[in-house]
């Protein structure tokens, strides 16, 4: 129920009042509510649950944390400790 | 999909997995709150490739799950009524009510129709006027935000027949409930990383607090959840008791400010009865008495119905971490996805659910073994 996807926004525009957008999520597009990201541009990826962006994706964080867990990961070769499978 | 391919990268998550491994000296019980995330670890298999000492108990974050018996027969009530469009979730359509589910309504001529958004409801009422549109808000603070804006959008149209029928449920209370159970066997919780996204996680440090265990915001995809258990076992390793957040690219500590703003507009704190589980005091939301006008259970007279839950489904136990899916005897007998008992059953988000479709039947025949 909580499920929600990213997608990146393509076009914005009105519709009866509310701030819209077309959404690609990875070449399936699909009508997308903005009133609770009103700073969301052209371009940004947000987060989608059942026709609402609920949040805008915050890039520069995303590397980071991906960066750290690569360094985990990494670790993990060099100690060589996983079990084998 | 950027966003979705990255998190999703198998050796990653045995990297991850692995310090989980050289982290852990004792064994911990956590609990993931959110259905979701307790499909995609049993979908994944995270459960399986955990070390032995980490035990994940699932939560009560299913709204299809919890959403009582009783409110189910009032959306049943509603819906027969040939003056109504009944619009849902498509999850709650074969869930169980006293005897019939949504579907079997429909079956009967029913005008019940599935949306994917509550905006779709609303293009019905616009589409319809000589209808009575109903729909039906359940959900946890996540889905707060599109059933309230389909409420104000409704009322900005000037649409007199379109109303709702709320069932909506948050999360903090049923983390205190479940903390304060004399029962209770959690020592660190995986935060519902959507419900922060709305919400922030503000409201938690008086719980850490009070209750002294850490809780760390927690994503969905594969290797966000494995980062949120590594967080939560280091917490605890290190026996710090705080929030942390593992899904920061979507969550913020404030959380999503309009949001919350809107929802406060139109919404109030109220009691709210879990399916299984009982009252929980102050753990949902319903309309504001300025938004009468779109209260369901008022306009059609159902606020009395009253409903009796089967003794034979354990589904109150499971939702609150004390038992597994397998340990109930009607477990792929007698309850199947095809003929539930229960909703968490039904619900692609309910734990028996997600042990059933990703191959823990076995499991059942092992505690008959023993």
């Amino acid at each position: 129920m909580c499920l929600a996807v990213p997608g990146k926004i393509v076009e914005i525009y009105e519709l009866g009042g509310l701030k819209m957008a077309r959404v690609d999520f990875g070449g399936i597009f699909r009508e997308t509510c903005l009133e609770y990201v009103p700073e969301a541009q052209v371009g940004e990826y947000c987060v989608i649950h059942v026709g609402f962006a609920i949040s805008l994706l915050d890039e520069k964080d995303a590397m980071e944390s991906l960066e750290l867990l690569r360094q985990i990961s990494d670790l993990e070769e060099e100690l060589g400790t996983e079990v084998a499978s | 999909m950027k966003y979705v391919n990255e998190y999703r990268d198998a050796e990653l998550v045995h990297g991850v997995i692995a310090e989980i491994r050289r982290t852990v000296t004792r064994p911990w019980t956590l609990m993931e709150i959110c259905g979701g995330q307790t499909h995609a670890i049993v979908r994944h298999g995270i459960d399986q490739l955990l070390p032995p000492e980490i035990e994940l108990v699932h939560g009560p974050g299913c709204p299809v799950c919890v959403t009582p018996l009783e409110l189910i027969d009032k959306a049943l009530a509603i819906a027969a009524s040939p003056s109504v469009i009944f619009c849902s979730y498509g999850d709650m359509l074969r869930v169980p009510g006293s005897g019939r589910d949504l579907f079997s309504i429909k079956a009967q001529g029913g005008d019940v129709r599935v949306v994917y958004s509550p905006l779709d409801a609303v293009k019905l009422a616009q589409q319809n006027p000589d209808k009575q549109v109903v729909f039906f808000a359940i959900g946890f603070e996540t889905t707060a935000p599109p059933n309230v804006m389909s409420i104000l959008q409704a009322q900005r149209l000037g649409l007199t027949d379109y109303s709702v029928l709320i069932s909506h449920v948050r999360v903090p209370p049923a983390i205190k409930a479940i903390l304060s159970s004399p029962q209770n066997r959690v020592q660190g919780f995986l935060l519902a990383g959507h419900v922060s996204a709305v919400m922030g996680y503000w409201e938690y440090p008086p719980l850490v607090d009070e209750f002294k265990i850490p809780m760390v915001v927690t994503g969905f995809e594969p290797l966000d959840i494995v980062q949120g258990i590594l967080k939560t076992v280091q917490l605890l390793e290190a026996g710090k008791v705080e929030v942390a957040n593992a899904y920061s690219r979507a969550v913020s500590f404030e959380g999503n400010q309009p949001a919350q703003k809107t929802i406060k507009q139109v919404f109030q704190e109220c009691d709210r009865k879990w399916r299984g589980i009982g009252m929980i005091p102050m753990s949902g939301w319903g309309l504001r008495p300025e938004f009468d006008a779109f209260n369901a259970e008022k306009r059609f007279n159902v606020e009395a119905i009253q409903s009796e839950e089967s003794p034979l489904c354990i589904a109150g136990q499971i939702l609150q971490g004390m038992k597994k899916p397998h340990h109930c005897p009607a477990f792929g007998k007698s309850c199947t996805p095809e003929n539930p008992l229960g909703a968490t059953m039904v619900s692609s988000e309910g734990a028996c659910a997600a042990y059933y479709r990703y191959g823990r039947i076995e499991l059942n025949q092992q505690v008959e073994q023993v």
